[in-house]
Protein backbone atom coordinates (compact mmCIF):
# COMPACT_ATOMS: atom_id res chain seq x y z
CA UNK A 1 0.00 0.00 0.00
CA UNK A 2 1.18 3.51 -1.02
CA UNK A 3 0.24 6.31 1.25
CA UNK A 4 -0.62 9.19 -0.76
CA UNK A 5 0.64 11.47 1.50
CA UNK A 6 4.38 11.81 3.56
CA UNK A 7 4.44 10.14 6.99
CA UNK A 8 8.02 10.86 8.00
CA UNK A 9 9.73 14.28 7.63
CA UNK A 10 13.49 14.36 6.01
CA UNK A 11 14.41 13.69 9.56
CA UNK A 12 12.94 10.45 10.32
CA UNK A 13 10.28 12.67 12.25
CA UNK A 14 6.77 11.68 12.76
CA UNK A 15 3.94 14.09 11.32
CA UNK A 16 3.81 15.58 15.35
CA UNK A 17 7.57 15.96 15.15
CA UNK A 18 7.73 12.41 16.95
CA UNK A 19 10.05 9.81 16.72
CA UNK A 20 9.47 6.42 15.77
CA UNK A 21 9.04 4.96 19.13
CA UNK A 22 7.49 8.21 21.13
CA UNK A 23 4.34 8.09 22.47
CA UNK A 24 1.58 11.33 22.23
CA UNK A 25 1.25 13.10 25.62
CA UNK A 26 -0.59 11.79 27.92
CA UNK A 27 -2.36 13.51 31.11
CA UNK A 28 -4.31 11.39 33.84
CA UNK A 29 -6.36 12.54 36.62
CA UNK A 30 -7.71 10.22 39.09
CA UNK A 31 -11.51 10.68 40.65
CA UNK A 32 -12.62 13.34 38.79
CA UNK A 33 -16.47 12.18 38.96
CA UNK A 34 -18.04 12.63 42.50
CA UNK A 35 -20.85 9.80 42.19
CA UNK A 36 -18.87 6.84 40.71
CA UNK A 37 -17.24 4.55 43.03
CA UNK A 38 -14.35 5.31 41.11
CA UNK A 39 -13.32 7.36 37.76
CA UNK A 40 -10.36 8.49 35.72
CA UNK A 41 -10.04 11.22 33.04
CA UNK A 42 -7.30 10.72 30.59
CA UNK A 43 -6.15 12.72 27.71
CA UNK A 44 -4.24 10.97 24.80
CA UNK A 45 -3.06 13.16 22.29
CA UNK A 46 -5.90 14.40 20.84
CA UNK A 47 -8.40 11.84 22.87
CA UNK A 48 -10.17 13.00 25.46
CA UNK A 49 -11.72 10.33 27.70
CA UNK A 50 -13.67 9.43 31.27
CA UNK A 51 -14.06 6.54 32.32
CA UNK A 52 -16.37 5.75 35.62
CA UNK A 53 -16.80 2.38 37.65
CA UNK A 54 -20.19 1.60 39.80
CA UNK A 55 -20.97 -1.37 41.71
CA UNK A 56 -20.19 -4.29 42.38
CA UNK A 57 -23.94 -4.38 42.47
CA UNK A 58 -26.63 -6.94 41.17
CA UNK A 59 -26.46 -7.57 37.66
CA UNK A 60 -30.14 -6.57 36.06
CA UNK A 61 -31.60 -7.84 34.66
CA UNK A 62 -31.39 -11.19 36.64
CA UNK A 63 -30.83 -13.24 33.61
CA UNK A 64 -27.38 -11.70 32.94
CA UNK A 65 -26.46 -12.56 36.51
CA UNK A 66 -23.58 -15.85 37.02
CA UNK A 67 -24.22 -17.43 39.59
CA UNK A 68 -20.69 -18.20 40.16
CA UNK A 69 -18.71 -14.71 39.49
CA UNK A 70 -19.29 -11.21 38.34
CA UNK A 71 -20.12 -9.81 35.22
CA UNK A 72 -17.65 -7.01 33.52
CA UNK A 73 -20.44 -4.55 31.92
CA UNK A 74 -17.82 -2.12 29.92
CA UNK A 75 -19.83 0.39 27.59
CA UNK A 76 -17.78 2.59 25.36
CA UNK A 77 -19.80 5.38 24.10
CA UNK A 78 -18.50 8.15 21.63
CA UNK A 79 -19.51 12.02 22.37
CA UNK A 80 -21.88 13.38 19.29
CA UNK A 81 -19.22 15.99 18.68
CA UNK A 82 -16.25 14.02 19.34
CA UNK A 83 -15.68 13.42 15.98
CA UNK A 84 -15.19 15.66 12.28
CA UNK A 85 -18.87 14.41 11.54
CA UNK A 86 -21.37 14.67 13.93
CA UNK A 87 -21.89 11.08 14.98
CA UNK A 88 -25.49 10.13 15.85
CA UNK A 89 -25.82 9.51 19.76
CA UNK A 90 -26.36 6.15 21.17
CA UNK A 91 -24.47 2.82 20.33
CA UNK A 92 -23.39 1.37 16.45
CA UNK A 93 -21.54 -2.03 15.76
CA UNK A 94 -17.98 -0.66 16.18
CA UNK A 95 -18.97 0.72 19.62
CA UNK A 96 -20.41 -2.35 20.77
CA UNK A 97 -17.77 -4.89 19.47
CA UNK A 98 -15.13 -2.35 21.68
CA UNK A 99 -17.59 -2.37 24.66
CA UNK A 100 -17.43 -6.49 24.18
CA UNK A 101 -13.83 -6.50 23.74
CA UNK A 102 -12.82 -4.28 26.64
CA UNK A 103 -15.49 -6.30 29.08
CA UNK A 104 -13.98 -9.53 28.11
CA UNK A 105 -10.15 -7.72 28.73
CA UNK A 106 -10.76 -6.09 32.31
CA UNK A 107 -12.80 -9.30 33.41
CA UNK A 108 -9.44 -11.28 33.27
CA UNK A 109 -7.93 -8.84 35.96
CA UNK A 110 -11.14 -8.29 38.12
CA UNK A 111 -11.61 -11.25 40.79
CA UNK A 112 -15.10 -11.23 39.78
CA UNK A 113 -15.03 -15.06 41.58
CA UNK A 114 -15.44 -12.64 44.80
CA UNK A 115 -19.04 -11.25 43.70
CA UNK A 116 -21.81 -13.77 42.08
CA UNK A 117 -24.26 -12.71 40.60
CA UNK A 118 -22.65 -9.15 40.69
CA UNK A 119 -21.73 -6.32 37.75
CA UNK A 120 -18.92 -4.32 37.36
CA UNK A 121 -20.09 -1.59 35.36
CA UNK A 122 -17.56 0.38 33.51
CA UNK A 123 -18.72 3.69 31.56
CA UNK A 124 -15.96 4.63 29.13
CA UNK A 125 -17.33 8.31 27.54
CA UNK A 126 -15.01 9.42 24.75
CA UNK A 127 -15.43 13.32 24.25
CA UNK A 128 -12.97 13.96 21.81
CA UNK A 129 -11.11 10.87 19.32
CA UNK A 130 -8.38 11.21 17.20
CA UNK A 131 -7.35 7.43 16.72
CA UNK A 132 -6.43 5.05 19.09
CA UNK A 133 -9.99 5.41 21.41
CA UNK A 134 -10.37 2.24 22.63
CA UNK A 135 -6.74 2.12 24.32
CA UNK A 136 -7.48 5.33 25.71
CA UNK A 137 -10.83 4.16 27.25
CA UNK A 138 -9.15 1.15 28.25
CA UNK A 139 -6.20 2.91 29.82
CA UNK A 140 -8.75 4.72 31.75
CA UNK A 141 -11.14 2.47 32.84
CA UNK A 142 -8.02 0.42 34.53
CA UNK A 143 -7.72 3.11 36.33
CA UNK A 144 -10.69 3.99 37.53
CA UNK A 145 -11.02 0.16 38.39
CA UNK A 146 -8.21 0.92 41.00
CA UNK A 147 -9.50 4.03 41.80
CA UNK A 148 -12.76 2.40 42.95
CA UNK A 149 -11.05 0.10 44.82
CA UNK A 150 -12.94 -3.27 43.08
CA UNK A 151 -10.12 -6.18 43.88
CA UNK A 152 -7.80 -6.42 40.56
CA UNK A 153 -4.92 -8.72 39.73
CA UNK A 154 -3.04 -5.46 37.68
CA UNK A 155 -3.73 -2.26 36.58
CA UNK A 156 -4.98 -3.20 32.54
CA UNK A 157 -3.03 -0.95 30.16
CA UNK A 158 -3.34 -0.33 26.47
CA UNK A 159 -1.27 0.89 23.79
CA UNK A 160 -0.75 0.51 20.01
CA UNK A 161 1.90 -0.19 17.63
CA UNK A 162 1.41 0.22 14.05
CA UNK A 163 3.26 0.66 10.48
CA UNK A 164 3.67 3.45 8.21
CA UNK A 165 5.80 3.60 4.81
CA UNK A 166 7.01 0.13 6.05
CA UNK A 167 8.62 1.12 9.43
CA UNK A 168 6.78 0.52 12.59
CA UNK A 169 6.13 3.20 15.23
CA UNK A 170 4.39 3.47 18.25
CA UNK A 171 0.39 4.42 19.03
CA UNK A 172 -0.35 5.80 15.57
CA UNK A 173 -1.89 9.16 15.19
CA UNK A 174 -5.14 10.34 12.95
CA UNK A 175 -3.21 10.65 9.58
CA UNK A 176 -1.27 7.78 10.59
CA UNK A 177 -3.89 5.69 11.31
CA UNK A 178 -6.04 6.35 7.74
CA UNK A 179 -2.93 6.59 5.96
CA UNK A 180 -0.70 3.98 7.90
CA UNK A 181 -0.51 -0.20 6.59
CA UNK A 182 -1.16 -1.54 9.97
CA UNK A 183 -2.42 -1.02 13.36
CA UNK A 184 -2.23 -3.67 16.29
CA UNK A 185 -3.70 -1.85 19.68
CA UNK A 186 -3.28 -4.30 22.43
CA UNK A 187 -4.05 -4.05 26.02
CA UNK A 188 -1.70 -6.14 29.01
CA UNK A 189 -1.59 -6.87 32.35
CA UNK A 190 1.64 -5.31 32.84
CA UNK A 191 3.31 -7.23 35.78
CA UNK A 192 2.93 -10.23 33.73
CA UNK A 193 3.06 -8.98 30.45
CA UNK A 194 -0.60 -11.41 29.45
CA UNK A 195 -1.93 -10.28 26.56
CA UNK A 196 -5.64 -9.13 27.51
CA UNK A 197 -6.85 -7.69 24.30
CA UNK A 198 -5.56 -7.47 20.74
CA UNK A 199 -6.57 -6.59 17.53
CA UNK A 200 -5.22 -6.26 14.17
CA UNK A 201 -5.99 -4.60 11.23
CA UNK A 202 -4.01 -4.13 8.10
CA UNK A 203 -0.70 -6.35 6.34
CA UNK A 204 2.24 -6.90 8.52
CA UNK A 205 4.82 -9.71 8.29
CA UNK A 206 5.56 -11.97 11.00
CA UNK A 207 9.41 -9.94 11.97
CA UNK A 208 7.13 -7.02 11.44
CA UNK A 209 4.48 -8.37 13.90
CA UNK A 210 7.51 -9.08 16.35
CA UNK A 211 8.68 -5.71 16.71
CA UNK A 212 4.77 -4.05 17.03
CA UNK A 213 4.38 -6.22 19.64
CA UNK A 214 7.67 -5.37 21.25
CA UNK A 215 6.98 -1.75 20.56
CA UNK A 216 3.63 -1.76 22.11
CA UNK A 217 4.48 -3.56 25.22
CA UNK A 218 7.26 -1.19 25.57
CA UNK A 219 4.59 1.80 25.39
CA UNK A 220 2.09 -0.12 27.62
CA UNK A 221 4.74 -0.27 30.31
CA UNK A 222 5.22 3.45 30.12
CA UNK A 223 1.46 4.12 30.30
CA UNK A 224 1.69 1.82 32.98
CA UNK A 225 3.89 4.33 35.17
CA UNK A 226 2.08 6.80 34.31
CA UNK A 227 -1.58 5.22 35.16
CA UNK A 228 0.51 4.29 38.54
CA UNK A 229 1.78 7.88 39.19
CA UNK A 230 -1.86 9.45 38.81
CA UNK A 231 -3.35 7.14 41.30
CA UNK A 232 -0.26 7.48 43.90
CA UNK A 233 -0.76 11.35 43.42
CA UNK A 234 -4.42 11.11 44.57
CA UNK A 235 -3.96 9.10 47.76
CA UNK A 236 -0.47 10.67 48.29
CA UNK A 237 -2.51 13.69 48.49
CA UNK A 238 -5.13 12.87 50.87
CA UNK A 239 -2.51 11.46 53.31
CA UNK A 240 -1.20 14.92 53.55
CA UNK A 241 -3.73 16.72 54.48
CA UNK B 1 -40.21 5.21 49.13
CA UNK B 2 -37.59 2.67 50.29
CA UNK B 3 -35.70 3.54 53.74
CA UNK B 4 -33.39 5.89 52.75
CA UNK B 5 -34.83 8.99 51.32
CA UNK B 6 -37.75 8.86 54.14
CA UNK B 7 -34.46 8.99 56.67
CA UNK B 8 -33.07 12.07 54.62
CA UNK B 9 -36.45 13.61 53.83
CA UNK B 10 -37.26 13.66 57.99
CA UNK B 11 -33.58 15.74 57.77
CA UNK B 12 -34.02 17.82 55.38
CA UNK B 13 -37.31 18.97 56.45
CA UNK B 14 -36.28 19.63 59.62
CA UNK B 15 -33.78 21.78 58.85
CA UNK B 16 -35.82 23.82 56.27
CA UNK B 17 -38.04 24.49 59.45
CA UNK B 18 -34.73 26.77 61.38
CA UNK B 19 -34.54 27.98 57.30
CA UNK B 20 -31.70 25.71 56.82
CA UNK B 21 -29.87 23.60 53.96
CA UNK B 22 -27.64 20.53 54.41
CA UNK B 23 -24.98 22.51 52.75
CA UNK B 24 -25.26 25.44 54.67
CA UNK B 25 -26.54 27.62 51.40
CA UNK B 26 -29.54 30.01 51.68
CA UNK B 27 -32.87 29.30 50.28
CA UNK B 28 -32.05 31.10 46.99
CA UNK B 29 -28.29 30.57 46.79
CA UNK B 30 -26.81 28.71 44.11
CA UNK B 31 -23.46 26.50 44.36
CA UNK B 32 -20.34 27.47 42.99
CA UNK B 33 -20.88 27.98 39.13
CA UNK B 34 -17.35 27.27 37.10
CA UNK B 35 -17.48 27.53 33.28
CA UNK B 36 -14.63 26.29 30.88
CA UNK B 37 -15.11 26.74 27.02
CA UNK B 38 -13.35 25.72 23.80
CA UNK B 39 -12.66 22.03 25.69
CA UNK B 40 -13.41 19.97 22.37
CA UNK B 41 -11.84 21.31 19.46
CA UNK B 42 -12.92 18.68 17.18
CA UNK B 43 -16.68 20.74 17.91
CA UNK B 44 -17.59 24.01 16.59
CA UNK B 45 -18.01 25.38 20.10
CA UNK B 46 -17.98 23.43 23.16
CA UNK B 47 -18.35 24.23 27.02
CA UNK B 48 -18.09 22.55 30.53
CA UNK B 49 -20.25 23.79 33.26
CA UNK B 50 -20.23 22.33 37.15
CA UNK B 51 -23.08 23.80 39.18
CA UNK B 52 -21.80 22.18 42.64
CA UNK B 53 -20.80 18.72 41.73
CA UNK B 54 -23.00 18.38 38.46
CA UNK B 55 -21.07 18.26 36.07
CA UNK B 56 -22.25 18.66 31.94
CA UNK B 57 -20.16 18.59 28.70
CA UNK B 58 -21.80 20.35 25.79
CA UNK B 59 -20.44 20.00 22.08
CA UNK B 60 -21.88 22.45 19.14
CA UNK B 61 -21.60 20.45 15.45
CA UNK B 62 -22.86 22.43 12.39
CA UNK B 63 -23.42 21.03 9.36
CA UNK B 64 -25.08 22.12 5.91
CA UNK B 65 -28.10 20.56 5.24
CA UNK B 66 -31.97 21.35 3.53
CA UNK B 67 -34.21 23.65 6.00
CA UNK B 68 -37.67 22.69 6.18
CA UNK B 69 -40.38 23.85 3.94
CA UNK B 70 -42.51 25.89 6.67
CA UNK B 71 -39.49 28.26 7.08
CA UNK B 72 -36.79 27.93 3.66
CA UNK B 73 -35.18 30.78 4.83
CA UNK B 74 -34.10 29.62 8.06
CA UNK B 75 -31.21 27.58 9.79
CA UNK B 76 -32.17 24.29 12.07
CA UNK B 77 -31.43 23.86 15.16
CA UNK B 78 -31.63 20.40 17.33
CA UNK B 79 -31.17 19.56 21.22
CA UNK B 80 -30.08 16.13 22.06
CA UNK B 81 -29.09 15.12 25.69
CA UNK B 82 -28.06 11.92 26.87
CA UNK B 83 -28.77 10.64 30.33
CA UNK B 84 -25.36 8.83 30.76
CA UNK B 85 -24.86 6.03 33.11
CA UNK B 86 -21.55 7.26 33.44
CA UNK B 87 -22.92 10.25 35.41
CA UNK B 88 -25.16 8.27 38.46
CA UNK B 89 -25.83 4.83 39.19
CA UNK B 90 -29.33 5.34 38.40
CA UNK B 91 -29.17 6.06 34.92
CA UNK B 92 -29.46 3.04 32.36
CA UNK B 93 -27.91 2.83 29.32
CA UNK B 94 -30.35 2.83 26.07
CA UNK B 95 -32.62 5.29 24.33
CA UNK B 96 -33.27 8.73 25.51
CA UNK B 97 -36.30 7.87 28.10
CA UNK B 98 -39.21 10.93 29.07
CA UNK B 99 -36.37 12.47 31.52
CA UNK B 100 -33.80 13.17 29.22
CA UNK B 101 -35.94 14.17 26.23
CA UNK B 102 -38.14 16.68 28.84
CA UNK B 103 -34.10 18.16 29.31
CA UNK B 104 -33.38 18.21 25.88
CA UNK B 105 -36.63 20.15 24.75
CA UNK B 106 -36.81 22.56 27.81
CA UNK B 107 -33.10 23.97 27.02
CA UNK B 108 -34.13 23.50 23.27
CA UNK B 109 -37.22 25.72 24.15
CA UNK B 110 -35.12 27.98 26.36
CA UNK B 111 -33.11 28.85 23.15
CA UNK B 112 -35.29 28.80 20.42
CA UNK B 113 -38.27 30.56 21.14
CA UNK B 114 -36.27 33.75 22.90
CA UNK B 115 -34.29 33.60 19.29
CA UNK B 116 -31.03 33.41 20.92
CA UNK B 117 -29.70 31.59 17.82
CA UNK B 118 -30.28 33.88 14.43
CA UNK B 119 -31.09 31.10 12.52
CA UNK B 120 -32.48 33.31 9.73
CA UNK B 121 -28.47 34.31 9.55
CA UNK B 122 -27.87 30.52 8.94
CA UNK B 123 -29.34 30.26 5.65
CA UNK B 124 -27.32 29.30 2.72
CA UNK B 125 -29.00 29.38 -0.01
CA UNK B 126 -32.67 30.39 0.53
CA UNK B 127 -35.05 26.45 0.21
CA UNK B 128 -31.88 25.07 -0.73
CA UNK B 129 -29.08 25.20 1.77
CA UNK B 130 -28.61 25.89 5.68
CA UNK B 131 -26.92 25.68 8.43
CA UNK B 132 -27.81 23.01 10.69
CA UNK B 133 -26.84 23.58 14.62
CA UNK B 134 -26.28 20.27 16.60
CA UNK B 135 -26.69 21.25 20.52
CA UNK B 136 -26.00 18.17 22.40
CA UNK B 137 -26.00 17.97 26.24
CA UNK B 138 -23.68 15.25 27.83
CA UNK B 139 -24.54 14.44 31.42
CA UNK B 140 -21.10 13.80 33.29
CA UNK B 141 -21.75 14.00 36.85
CA UNK B 142 -25.00 14.04 38.13
CA UNK B 143 -25.57 16.32 41.18
CA UNK B 144 -28.83 17.69 40.87
CA UNK B 145 -30.84 20.48 38.90
CA UNK B 146 -29.80 19.10 35.14
CA UNK B 147 -31.71 22.32 33.83
CA UNK B 148 -29.42 24.91 34.76
CA UNK B 149 -26.59 22.96 34.24
CA UNK B 150 -27.85 21.79 30.60
CA UNK B 151 -28.74 25.55 29.77
CA UNK B 152 -25.82 27.64 30.27
CA UNK B 153 -23.02 24.72 29.29
CA UNK B 154 -25.52 25.30 25.88
CA UNK B 155 -25.13 28.92 26.18
CA UNK B 156 -21.92 28.85 26.77
CA UNK B 157 -21.09 26.29 23.90
CA UNK B 158 -23.25 28.51 21.53
CA UNK B 159 -21.43 31.99 22.64
CA UNK B 160 -18.29 30.54 22.13
CA UNK B 161 -18.57 28.59 18.02
CA UNK B 162 -17.99 29.78 15.59
CA UNK B 163 -19.92 29.07 11.84
CA UNK B 164 -17.35 26.12 9.94
CA UNK B 165 -17.62 28.43 6.64
CA UNK B 166 -14.38 27.09 5.31
CA UNK B 167 -16.47 24.06 4.48
CA UNK B 168 -18.57 25.77 1.86
CA UNK B 169 -17.66 25.82 -1.52
CA UNK B 170 -17.00 29.45 -3.84
CA UNK B 171 -20.98 28.80 -4.99
CA UNK B 172 -22.26 28.18 -1.50
CA UNK B 173 -19.84 31.40 0.27
CA UNK B 174 -20.67 33.95 -2.86
CA UNK B 175 -24.57 32.72 -2.20
CA UNK B 176 -24.14 32.89 1.86
CA UNK B 177 -22.40 36.48 1.95
CA UNK B 178 -25.24 37.81 -0.26
CA UNK B 179 -28.02 36.72 1.97
CA UNK B 180 -25.64 37.98 4.63
CA UNK B 181 -25.17 41.29 2.82
CA UNK B 182 -29.51 41.18 2.59
CA UNK B 183 -30.04 40.58 6.24
CA UNK B 184 -27.93 42.95 7.60
CA UNK B 185 -28.12 46.12 5.32
CA UNK B 186 -31.66 46.71 7.42
CA UNK B 187 -31.27 50.87 7.96
CA UNK B 188 -30.11 51.98 10.82
CA UNK B 189 -27.34 49.10 10.35
CA UNK B 190 -23.52 50.44 10.28
CA UNK B 191 -21.89 49.41 6.87
CA UNK B 192 -18.79 49.17 8.67
CA UNK B 193 -20.33 45.94 10.69
CA UNK B 194 -21.58 44.64 7.47
CA UNK B 195 -18.29 44.58 5.75
CA UNK B 196 -16.68 43.00 9.27
CA UNK B 197 -19.28 40.18 9.30
CA UNK B 198 -18.69 39.28 5.71
CA UNK B 199 -14.98 39.45 6.02
CA UNK B 200 -15.00 37.31 9.26
CA UNK B 201 -17.04 34.87 7.05
CA UNK B 202 -14.21 34.67 5.20
CA UNK B 203 -11.76 34.65 7.57
CA UNK B 204 -13.18 31.33 8.81
CA UNK B 205 -14.32 32.36 12.59
CA UNK B 206 -17.27 33.76 11.85
CA UNK B 207 -18.81 33.77 15.32
CA UNK B 208 -22.13 32.53 15.39
CA UNK B 209 -24.68 34.83 15.36
CA UNK B 210 -26.69 35.57 18.51
CA UNK B 211 -28.77 37.48 21.00
CA UNK B 212 -28.59 38.06 24.30
CA UNK B 213 -29.73 35.03 25.84
CA UNK B 214 -32.05 33.96 28.71
CA UNK B 215 -30.76 32.39 31.96
CA UNK B 216 -32.49 29.64 33.32
CA UNK B 217 -32.99 29.15 37.44
CA UNK B 218 -34.77 26.37 38.58
CA UNK B 219 -36.29 26.03 41.95
CA UNK B 220 -37.78 22.77 43.97
CA UNK B 221 -40.06 22.92 46.95
CA UNK B 222 -40.32 20.39 49.68
CA UNK B 223 -42.04 20.60 52.82
CA UNK B 224 -43.32 23.97 52.21
CA UNK B 225 -40.16 25.70 51.53
CA UNK B 226 -38.86 26.23 48.09
CA UNK B 227 -35.13 26.58 47.09
CA UNK B 228 -32.65 27.47 44.52
CA UNK B 229 -30.63 25.26 42.19
CA UNK B 230 -31.80 21.54 44.23
CA UNK B 231 -28.58 19.02 45.21
CA UNK B 232 -29.50 15.75 44.62
CA UNK B 233 -30.35 14.84 47.79
CA UNK B 234 -33.11 17.79 47.31
CA UNK B 235 -34.20 16.90 44.21
CA UNK B 236 -35.05 13.64 45.39
CA UNK B 237 -37.43 15.14 48.15
CA UNK B 238 -38.61 17.68 45.79
CA UNK B 239 -42.50 17.52 45.86
CA UNK B 240 -42.83 20.52 42.73
CA UNK B 241 -40.07 22.03 40.50
CA UNK B 242 -40.37 24.96 37.92
CA UNK B 243 -37.52 26.63 36.03
CA UNK B 244 -37.87 30.23 35.18
CA UNK B 245 -35.39 31.92 31.96
CA UNK B 246 -35.20 35.20 32.77
CA UNK B 247 -33.70 37.77 29.78
CA UNK B 248 -31.44 40.83 30.56
CA UNK B 249 -34.34 43.45 31.16
CA UNK B 250 -35.80 40.76 33.23
CA UNK B 251 -38.84 39.77 31.74
CA UNK B 252 -39.50 35.94 31.43
CA UNK B 253 -38.67 34.11 28.05
CA UNK B 254 -39.75 30.77 29.57
CA UNK B 255 -40.72 28.19 31.85
CA UNK B 256 -41.60 24.96 32.98
CA UNK B 257 -43.41 23.01 35.97
CA UNK B 258 -43.07 19.83 37.24
CA UNK B 259 -43.31 17.05 39.61
CA UNK B 260 -46.56 16.12 40.74
CA UNK B 261 -46.48 19.01 44.18
CA UNK B 262 -48.09 22.01 42.96
CA UNK B 263 -47.30 26.37 43.41
CA UNK B 264 -49.90 28.80 44.70
CA UNK B 265 -49.89 32.36 42.92
CA UNK B 266 -47.51 34.29 45.72
CA UNK B 267 -44.62 31.27 45.50
CA UNK B 268 -44.83 31.33 41.65
CA UNK B 269 -44.14 34.76 42.00
CA UNK B 270 -41.25 34.64 44.93
CA UNK B 271 -39.64 32.17 41.84
CA UNK B 272 -39.69 34.41 39.35
CA UNK B 273 -38.25 37.06 41.51
CA UNK B 274 -35.17 34.94 42.46
CA UNK B 275 -34.95 33.78 39.56
CA UNK B 276 -34.19 37.47 38.21
CA UNK B 277 -31.95 38.21 40.73
CA UNK B 278 -29.64 34.85 40.37
CA UNK B 279 -30.06 34.75 36.58
CA UNK B 280 -28.23 39.06 36.63
CA UNK B 281 -25.38 37.29 39.01
CA UNK B 282 -25.03 33.91 36.30
CA UNK B 283 -25.33 36.35 33.39
CA UNK B 284 -22.40 38.08 34.60
CA UNK B 285 -20.48 34.77 35.44
CA UNK B 286 -21.13 33.41 32.56
CA UNK B 287 -20.28 36.77 29.86
CA UNK B 288 -17.10 36.56 31.76
CA UNK B 289 -15.72 33.22 30.58
CA UNK B 290 -17.02 33.61 27.18
CA UNK B 291 -15.04 36.91 27.08
CA UNK B 292 -18.12 39.03 26.17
Amino acid sequence: MKPDIKLFDSDGKRLDGRKPDELREIKIEVGVLHRAEGSCYLEWGGNKAIAAVYGPREAIPRHTQNPLRAIINARYNMAAFSVEDRKRPGPDRRSREISKVISEALAKIVLTERFPRASIDVNIEILEAEAGTRCAGLTAAGVALADAGIPIRDIPVACAAGKIENQVVLDLGKDEDNHGDADLPIAISPRTNEILLMQMDGHLTLDEFDTALELAMKGCHIVSDLQKKAILKKYQNIEEV
Amino acid sequence: MTITPLIKHDYLAKLAERGKRADGREFNEFRNIEIETNIISKAEGSARVKIGNTQVVVGIKMDVGEPYSDSPESGVMTTAAELIPLASPDFEAGPPRENAIELARVVDRGIRESGVIELDKLCIEPEEKVWIVFIDIHIIDYDGNLFDAASLAALAALMTAKVPSNRLNDDETNSYEKQLEKLYSIPGVDEAIIKKQIESLKNEDFPLPLKEPPISCTSVKYNNVIVMDASLDEEEIAEARLTVATDENGDIRAMQKGLSGSFDVEEIKKVIKTSIDNGKKIREILYKNVGK
